[in-house]
């Protein structure tokens, strides 16, 4: 399942969710990404996302549809927050749930690797030099890359 | 067709959409994005690294070769920064 939303979520709710119901699930993987606040000359007050609404749902879902292809997947959910956020506060959650961990945890690794390169978000951050926007990393790439040609 | 700008690209020519018929001799994604340029102002110097531009048609990500047709959304955006 994927939600794309202004408001905050429950975490313990929406992990209870993702196994309620299936016994033959063994575990549940999670990341959850928050807005980080390194401090000094690049101190963020706050960060806005912005997304393509229509195609953010869309590529979302196909992520996901990837993720489950890839491994045998009990129940996932990818939901991805916009608009003003501050420091500590949570952007992403990414839960996979299946019968064994290996399968859980690289769907999850996978889940948000590819959602830093392929979904489309931008972060723009508020700092005490003013606005700036957030560029993309070349490791993010890079670690999206590696799942082009997974090793398993 | 329907042109959508995100980020610092809309920030800098200045407005998120527009609509206009596709221009006389524009084929492709590339021949789009020199129109835009030829526009001159904002447009030129927003789109003037080709490097940090990506283009989405009918909410897909193209290449610089993909064909246009008048009546595509065609959004024009920097390398994404979400999770």
């Amino acid at each position: 399942m994927i939600r794309v939303q202004r408001e905050d979520f429950d975490v313990g709710v929406e992990l209870d969710r993702v196994a309620k119901g299936d016994h033959s699930i063994g575990g549940v993987a999670s990341f959850i990404g928050l807005v980080r606040d390194m401090g000094g000359p690049q101190r963020v007050a706050a960060l806005t996302l912005e997304h393509y609404p229509g195609m953010t749902e869309k590529k979302l879902a196909e992520i996901e549809a990837e993720a489950n292809r890839r491994w045998p997947l009990s129940a996932s959910l990818i939901i991805h927050r916009y608009g003003r956020l501050e420091p500590g506060d949570r952007i992403v959650l990414v839960a996979t749930a299946s019968p064994h961990r290996e399968a859980a945890l690289a769907a999850c690794h996978f889940l948000i690797d590819w959602l830093k390169t392929d979904a489309p978000f931008w972060k723009r951050e508020e700092t005490p030099h003013g606005e700036r926007w957030v560029e993309a990393r070349h490791e993010d790439d890079e670690a999206a890359r590696r799942w082009r040609n997974p090793a398993r | 067709m329907k042109l959508l700008y995100f980020a610092w690209l809309r920030a800098r020519i200045g407005h998120a959409e527009e609509v206009f018929p596709l221009p006389e001799g524009v084929h492709n994604v590339a021949g789009l994005l020199d129109w835009l340029r030829g526009r001159g102002g904002n447009y030129a110097e927003a789109l003037k690294d080709s490097s940090v531009i990506r283009v989405a048609v009918n909410q897909e990500y193209v290449g610089l070769t993909h064909p246009i047709r008048d009546g595509d959304e065609i959004a024009v955006f920097p390398p994404m920064t979400g999770g």
